[in-house]
């Protein structure tokens, strides 16, 4: 694989740096306030928001609030078991998580209702359907595709939220922060690993950027260290390739 | 009388089925009716651990139903099932088993996964004949598929299929909701669950009512099975 990867063909017969077919679908779930299905070759994903109400943090009290978390169901892939969430779950939830909080994809401020008491809680779940490689990414697009699709339920007078109605009012959308996982496999650099490639990883980046190339985020794993070419170059492929998954948004 | 939308009361709402959705599992399907969507996958037969539940003399079965978190009507549904998602699964199992060998595999286990993005009443039906079809789908010899759909009445009138407007309907009668599991082929059945106050005769009568809707649901589960393996025949 190596070898074959030296001379830049992969298994499936792609370029190091070509994403599989990606497409994105509005409103895949009614219950949902937000919703979106990411397919990624055969990987896919649905991500749902729910809007609750409830009481800003402590350190943000003038703030809304925002969660982004991972389902790795049992029902995608047979290494997936029932349970709480396993690490690998934890951090592409944690890395999605980071890309729309720090980027500030959401102006948080306009979420808040009353200073301290009350604010709209922005619940991101992601759950997978089939995972055939690079959950990483398509969590992440599927976070932001369903916080686009986002329409607020009506607020009742009394304070409490009616999911009955929905309201046309979006979230307050900054930007949009898309991540990108480059892998380094011997001293080939390559995108969107089908599982077989995420097995043989040495490295991998997964960089957040804006439509300017500004980073938000960047998660680093597998097992050998990375230079400082090697980054810069990781982030300039990842900074590319976000454009294109930018406009699968549509 | 007329239903709060003005279907008959034998008429189910629009059903669509397809199988092998899920390229990882040994098999799989999706359900719809009305808004309620349910995926269910297959795993196995394969090895049971830990080695104390295996069986020596048949395969097993797990059944594991679970609402995504964003697919209810109102608040999110935390992760991690709760008691009404274990009961659903344990019903399901129960509701599967009798159609289903799994003699030659002891120790085994087949793993039945049902999991719902979107939801309009009727979940665990939707869930069965899912999960029916995946088994098929994932080539365990089965006796016959099972078909699920819930019946009712919703104030005075005996109904099929009921949504979750009619399953809240508010009257001085009431509402009962029935889901049931029918076997096509004897009409036995091995799903049957109450929640309302229902008279003997109204409960016969809702299970005549629901011959129309089983039957329609069978076949929409077997044409999309036969369109999954068109041209494999060969």
């Amino acid at each position: 694989m190596i070898k074959s990867l030296s001379k830049g063909i992969r298994q499936d017969g792609r370029k190091l740096e070509d994403f599989r077919e990606v497409s994105v679908e509005y409103g895949a779930s009614k219950s949902a306030e937000g919703s979106a299905r990411v397919k990624i070759g055969d990987t896919e994903v649905i991500a749902g928001v729910k809007m609750e109400m409830g009481e800003p943090f402590p350190d943000t009290p003038d703030k809304g609030a925002l969660m982004v978390g991972a389902e790795f169901l049992p029902m995608a892939s047979p290494e997936f078991e029932l349970g709480p969430p396993g690490i690998d779950a934890i951090e592409i939830a944690r890395v999605a998580d980071r890309g729309i909080r720090e980027s500030g994809a959401i102006d948080l401020s306009k979420l808040c209702i009353k200073e301290g008491e009350k604010c709209w809680m922005v619940v991101i779940d992601v759950c997978t359907i089939n995972d055939a490689g690079n959950l990483q990414d398509t969590t992440a697009l599927a976070a932001l595709a369903a916080i686009k699709d986002t329409k607020l339920p009506k607020l009742e007078d009394d304070g409490k939220v009616n999911y009955k109605e929905k309201t046309d009012q979006g979230l307050p959308i900054n930007c949009l922060p898309i991540a990108v996982t480059v892998v380094k496999i011997g001293d080939s650099f390559m995108v969107d690993p089908i599982i077989k490639e995420s097995e043989f990883l040495d490295a991998r980046l997964t960089v957040t950027t804006l439509d300017d190339g500004t980073i938000c985020a960047m998660q680093k794993g597998g097992v050998s260290p990375l230079t400082v070419d090697d980054i810069d170059k990781m982030v300039g492929i990842a900074a590319e390739k976000a454009s294109m998954l930018r406009k699968s948004l549509g | 009388m007329t239903r709060i939308d003005k279907r008959k009361p034998e008429e189910t709402r629009p059903m669509s089925a397809e199988a092998g959705v899920i390229k990882r599992a040994d098999g799989s399907a999706v359900f719809r009716i009305g808004e309620t969507i349910a995926y269910a996958t297959v795993y196995g037969p394969r090895d049971l651990y830990p080695r104390f539940l295996q069986d020596p003399s048949k395969g097993i079965l797990r059944v594991s139903y679970n609402m995504m978190p964003f697919s209810g009507s109102g608040d999110r549904v935390r992760p991690g099932g709760n008691r009404r998602s274990k009961e659903i699964s344990m019903v399901t199992k129960k509701a599967l088993e009798p159609v289903i060998d799994l003699g030659d595999f002891p120790n085994a286990v087949v793993d039945v996964f049902i999991e719902l993005p979107q939801t309009d009443a009727g979940t665990r039906c939707a869930g069965i004949c899912a999960a029916s079809m995946a088994l098929a789908d994932a080539g365990i010899i089965m006796k016959d598929m099972v078909t699920a759909v819930s019946v009712g009445r919703v104030g005075k009138d005996v109904v099929v299929d009921l949504s979750y407007a009619e399953e809240d309907y508010d009257c001085p009668e009431g509402v009962a909701d029935i889901p049931i599991a029918v076997l096509p082929r004897t009409g036995e059945l091995t799903l049957l669950q109450c929640d309302g106050r229902l008279k003997r005769e109204d409960l016969k009568k809702a299970i005549e009512l629901s011959k129309d809707a089983v039957a329609k649901i069978n076949d929409i589960q077997k044409k999309a099975l036969k369109e999954k393996f068109k041209g494999e025949s060969q």
